[in-house]
This record gives structure tokens, sequence and C-alpha cells, in this order.
């Protein structure tokens, strides 16, 4: 072997393993490149056409005129509804797994489950929500009913229609999974030596729970809950299977309101063959629903470090 | 504490058992709600497999079962049919006769009279055959998919067009090929991209580098599907795709596959990245550190050491991204259009299973035939990406390195 041929490989080595280190350079600040990009475009599509007059008023056939009200509305209604159902059912879920359950048959089908169960597409749940809550296996016929809440009168049916909690409570089905494993791991990050101390010190599970490791997890559960919630918020596939209206002229006054979202009228938009409509509007469209995706993230950051401050051990 | 107290007066129970057993009973209480709580993934699931199966394997029985009207109808039918017999009976009597005494005028207003009421019979009975045909159909249709169109039909027919009424051919084939040519697209660009990009992140990059690039790459994950969708429409297809097509002397159409799989590329790939730099930056430091030892370049240290250590949770990563791209619905029915063709081309306009179901529901679908369609779709649907997400556990399970 002579010397020539070890440091001419040797130098073949070297050049590959830079092409190859500039190649993976390229793809990772590739998303970089793809996120300016993208958020360019959109917001290059939508200038001019975002206005106040945009924000509050109804949808309307002629471009000019059309508003996103009723949607922005919808939207923070069902999110809320959706947050208030999330998040007990998935943090009780969570406390269960990683608490209470034992290592056994029954808790590892439940962790099965919520891993498959996050993995379902989201048309699916769609099915879900329209045969469970739309329909309700039309198993009962329409029916009215009155009931007094609070000194309001609500009236609704059953089976629900494409109502507002409808639509929440699919999407809570949808993001429980998520809202699940998030708590869990943040449950598991608290030392067991906080839980070794309450009981030495006589508390039984619950005061344990209650009063030292959930405040102790509440900065992790926080995130994920929002970090789900964001993602429900810019769900449109399962909304559309509900078959939410597509033309909605004022916002939801309560949860047995029809409703329409801000994903789901983007949608209604870049359906339509006109181009205005197809290319600005639901660009203005996105942008507000990127806004209100960025309000809960910064919402979610400040609540996460006040709590974080606040729990010292 | 219990030797401090004093012992309690006879027949009566002491204060301290009694608050003892009012919280065992809430401990136990509390703990029955939170397995409620954790109960709640698991009716999700059965409720789904439940529908599912329903709507497209076998109806299981109802309350309100709709043989029942049919049943009813026929009763009516058959009542009204012995009805109609006996007027005609009275109408043939009458007109005898008329026509034996043709002058009298009773007779005759008598046969008028009986002709109009049979005339009338005859009207009720055509309406009670028409809701008859109505209500059989109603049965039929609201049947379980499968017992309307063979499951045979279902998976091996090239055509499909749910639309047409009596001639719907129901062929899953062009639905299946273009989901999975949207996942091909996504998956040869967006895998290695992803790969690459982790690769990048955890042995590469300085942390100052990852400081930038982990938040880039969770926007660009929690960036809602309905956007990527507009992106592909409004911007890859007419800015990118259409010159480049033209450059190289192709057609493409507004709506192509080529677009749909390059958004679920960019879809995917973080993904992708942040599952499999978790497993890269897992395998522990003396590995790499023995490969130098033994004069390997960097780029032999990643690619033949660190990433065949991980290489299980990297193909459990692949194997999620993948099973996500064949779930992913808005931004491929947006960007690659609602018509169903067989053979699939890259450049053409295409539908996928999961594109066919919002289509389906956007519309006011009427209880028939293409409802059940969209159960049997989804069927599909829920078993494919339901054994890709097992398939993964499993290899995560089974394969995983164990490093102390």
């Amino acid at each position: 072997m002579t010397g020539g041929h070890y440091e001419r490989r040797l130098a073949w080595r070297h050049f590959f393993g830079t092409a190859f280190e500039w190649s993976f350079r390229l793809a990772a600040w590739g998303a970089l490149l793809v996120l300016i990009v993208l958020l360019a475009a959109v917001c290059w599509e939508a200038q001019g056409w975002l206005s106040w007059q945009f924000l509050t008023s109804p949808p309307h056939y002629e471009p000019k005129k059309a508003g996103l009200w009723p949607a922005i509305s919808g939207t923070l209604w069902l999110i809320g509804l959706a947050t208030v159902f999330t998040v007990p059912l998935g943090v009780g879920a969570a406390i269960y797994l990683e608490e209470y359950s034992k290592k056994g048959w029954f808790s590892r089908q439940i962790r099965l489950n919520i891993s498959n169960l996050a993995g379902i597409p989201s048309v699916v749940f769609g099915i879900l929500g329209y045969s469970l809550f739309i329909r309700m296996f039309d198993w009962i016929d329409r029916h009215e009913f009155q009931l007094s809440l609070f000194g309001r009168e609500l009236s609704f049916t059953l089976p629900l229609g494409p109502v507002v909690l409808s639509g929440a409570l699919t999407l809570t089905l949808l993001s429980l999974p998520v809202v699940i494993i998030a708590a869990q791991e943040s449950l598991r990050s608290v030392p067991q030596s906080i839980r070794e101390a309450a009981f030495a010190l006589g508390a039984t599970k619950w005061q344990t729970i209650r009063h030292q490791i959930l405040p102790a997890a509440t900065p992790g559960i926080l995130t994920g809950v929002i970090l789900a919630m964001s993602r429900a918020l810019g769900e449109t596939a399962p909304l559309a299977v509900l078959g939410v209206a597509a033309y909605i002229k004022d916002g939801p006054s309560s949860p047995f309101d029809e409703f329409t979202a801000i994903p789901l009228q983007i949608y209604m938009w870049v359906d339509k063959s006109d181009p205005d409509f197809v290319t600005h509007l639901s660009a203005a469209g996105i942008v507000v629903l990127l806004g209100v995706l960025i309000l809960m993230n910064g919402a979610a950051i400040l609540i996460r470090e006040r709590f974080r401050q606040k729990v010292r051990w | 504490m219990a030797q401090s107290s004093p012992p309690p007066p006879a027949g009566e129970v002491n204060p301290l058992y009694r608050r003892f057993s009012w919280v065992v009973a809430k401990e136990g209480a509390i703990r029955a709600v939170l397995v409620a709580c954790a109960l709640v993934s698991v009716v999700t699931t059965c409720t789904i497999t439940l529908i599912l199966v329903d709507h497209a394997v076998i109806s299981l029985p109802r309350f309100r079962d709709p043989t029942l009207a049919v049943q009813r109808v026929q009763g009516e039918l058959k009542t009204a049919e012995a009805e109609l017999e006996s007027r005609s009976a009275v109408l043939d009597a009458a007109k005898q006769a008329a026509e034996a005494q043709p002058d009298d005028e009773a007779l005759r207003n008598a046969f008028t009279a009986a002709d109009e009421a049979r005339f009338e019979q005859r009207g009720r009975v055509e309406e009670l055959k028409a809701e008859l045909v109505t209500e059989e159909k109603r049965v039929s249709e609201g049947q379980a998919f499968f017992r309307q169109v063979s499951p045979g039909e279902f998976l091996t027919g090239t055509v499909w067009r749910p639309e047409a009424g009596e001639d719907a051919q129901f062929g899953i084939l062009p639905l299946l090929s273009g989901t999975l040519l949207v996942t091909l697209i996504a998956a040869i660009i967006g895998l290695p991209v992803g790969l690459a990009s982790a690769i990048y992140l955890s042995e590469y990059a300085a942390p100052g580098t990852r400081r930038i690039l982990k938040p880039v790459l969770e926007l660009l994950a929690g960036i809602p599907t309905i956007v990527y969708g507009y992106f592909a429409l409004n911007f890859i297809t007419p800015n990118v795709l259409v010159p480049l097509a033209g450059w190289v002397g192709l057609s493409i159409e507004p709506f192509n596959a080529l677009a749909g799989g390059l958004v679920v590329a960019i879809m995917i790939m973080p993904m992708v990245c942040s599952l499999s730099e978790d497993v890269l930056r897992a395998v522990p430091q003396s590995l790499r550190e023995a490969g130098y030892a033994l004069g390997a370049t960097k780029f032999d240290v990643s690619t033949r050491i660190v990433v065949p250590s991980a290489l299980s949770g990297i193909m459990a990563s692949f194997l999620l991204a993948i099973s996500r791209a064949i779930g992913e619905t808005m931004a491929v029915a947006i960007a690659s259009g609602q018509k169903a063709t067989f053979p699939v081309h890259p450049l053409k306009e295409i539908q996928t299973m999961t594109a066919f179901i919002v289509a389906v529901m956007k519309g006011d679908a009427d209880d028939g035939r293409l409802l059940r369609s969209i159960y049997a779709v989804a069927l599909l649907l829920f078993l494919i990406t339901l054994s890709m997400n097992l398939i993964s556990q499993l290899i995560l399970k089974r394969y995983r390195e164990e490093y102390q």
C-alpha cells in the first residue's frame, strides 16, 4: 500500500464527510427557509385585506365586504369549551396512570390505547363526532328541550346537531391523548422524594397529589394543554366532517348555537372559485388564525413562567 | 394517638374512626373518578370501532327498526288493495245495472259515484306503492356498506364513482393509490430530510444553532394543516411546480398530487426530526468516542455508529410519520383536488381517502349508500394507521437498545 493511496483515500473521506455535513446542515436550515417563505407568501397575499372591517363583519358573497367575526367568536367558544372538558379528563387520566395504577394488564392496555388513539387520523374523529353527537346513532327522535341555567333560558335539541357543544366534544376526544401523554410526562418528572416526604408526614394519597404533586407538575401540564389546544384550534377536518354550517351571520351565544370556526371558514374560501376568496381572503384568515395561535402560545409561556416561580422545593 | 384519647363510651364510635372512614371513602371516590377519566380513552376507541363496524360491516340492531315502517306500509297497502277490489266489484255491479236500464237517472249517478270512488282508491294504492318503494330503499340503503357492495368489489375495483345513484361503483383502488402516492412522495422527501436534520442537530450543530432551529421545527409542526394546503395551492403549484414543469416540458394540473405530497413532506419532517433526534441523543457518548479512537471521521461516526445504534427509534419515527401522512386530510384535499383517478399520476388531480370523506360530508349527504361508503373508507384508514402505530410500538419495545 502506497502512502499516496492512503492520502487520497483520507482526502476522499474528508471530502465525503464535509459534503454530507453540508447536506445535513442544508436540510436543517431548510426548515427555517420553508417557514420564512410560507409566512412571507401568506402575509404578501393578505396585505391590504386584513382590516378592522374584515375582523368584525360576517361572511359575505362579495370579497370586499366579507368578514371573519362569526368564525373568530366560534373558534373562541369552541376552544374554551374543549379546554374545560379536556383538562379535568386528561389530567385525571394521567394522575390515575402515573400515581394509582399498578403495572399490570389493565394499565398496559390503557397506555397502549392512548398511544394508538393519538395516531388515529382526525377525520375519523370527525366521523365519531358526527355519529355520536350530531346523529346520536339515530336512536332518538328530534326533541326540543328547555333548560333554565343561571337565570338564562337555554333551548337545545337532542340529537345535538352541528352546534358548538358537538364540535367541542369532538375536539376534546381528539386532543385527550395528547394532553394525557404530556401530563403523564410532567407528573413523572416530579421527584419521588416529594411523594415519600408527604406520605411520611401522614398525608393520604390524594392529599399528596393535590397539595404537592399537582402544583409541582402544573407548568408541564399547562404547556401540554396549550400545545394540544393550539393543535385542536387548527383542526379543520373533524369540523368539516361534522357538517358545521358554512354561512353563519353571528357568533354563538350559547353552547347550543350553530357555529363556524376560523380554519373551516378558510377552507370554505379556498374552496370557492373567485380568486379573491381563494388567495387573498383566505390568506387574511390564515394571518388571523396564526395570530390567535401566537397569542395562545404567548399566554402559555407567561403562565408557565409564573407557576415556575411559585413552585420551589 | 389512640392511647392518649380516652376510650369511647360503649355504643359510640370513636370520632377518629369516623373521620378515618370518611377519608377512606373520599379517597376511594376520587380513585373511582380518576379511573373513569382514564377509561374515557378506551371507551372512545371502542366507540370508534363500533361505529365504523356498524355502518360498514354489519348493521347492529336499532331501537327504531326501519323494517317496521315497511311492514306498516305493506299492511296499509294490503287493506287498500282489498278496498280497491271491493270498490271494483261495486262498480261492476253498478255498471251492469246502469246498462240494463239506461234511462234510470239514479242508477247512472250511482255508477258515476262508484267510478269516482274506485279512481280515488286506485290513486291511494299507487301512493302507498311509491311509499313502500321509498321505505324499502331506505332499509336496503341503510344496510351496512358491505351488505350492499361486496368487499371483493370494494377492495379490487378500479372505478370510484360513488355519486352516480344506481350506477355507482365503489372500487377503493383510485382512492387508496391516491393516498399511497401522496404518502410515497412525502416519505421520499420528508423522511431523509428529517433524519438528516436530526443528525445535524444531534451530532454537528452548536448549542446556539440548536436553540434557533428547535423552535423553528416546533413552529413548523404547530402550523395548522389548512395553512399548508393554502401554501401548496397558492404558492408551491403556481410559483414552483408550474415553472419547473414548463422548464422540463411536462404539463401539470392546478390540482396535483405532487404539491400535496410536498407539503405533507414539510409537515412530517419536523416530526421525524424531533423523534429521531431524541433517540440519537440517547446514544451514549462512549460509543462515539470509541469510533473516534479507531480513526473514524465525524461522518463515519454519525452514520455508521450513532444511526445504527438508534435504528429502532428511527424506524419507529418513520412509521409514525408515514401513518400521519396517510391520515393527513386538509392539505391534500385542498392541494391535490377531488377527482378519483386511476391509475394515479403525480402531476394530475387525485383524490385521497381522507379527501373523499371530507368531500362527502361537506355537502348534505342523505342517509344512503354514499353516506355508508365513508364509513367503509374510514374503516380501511383506521385499520391501516392502527396497524402502523402498533408495529412502530412493537419495534420500539422489542428493539429498544438499553444503555446504562
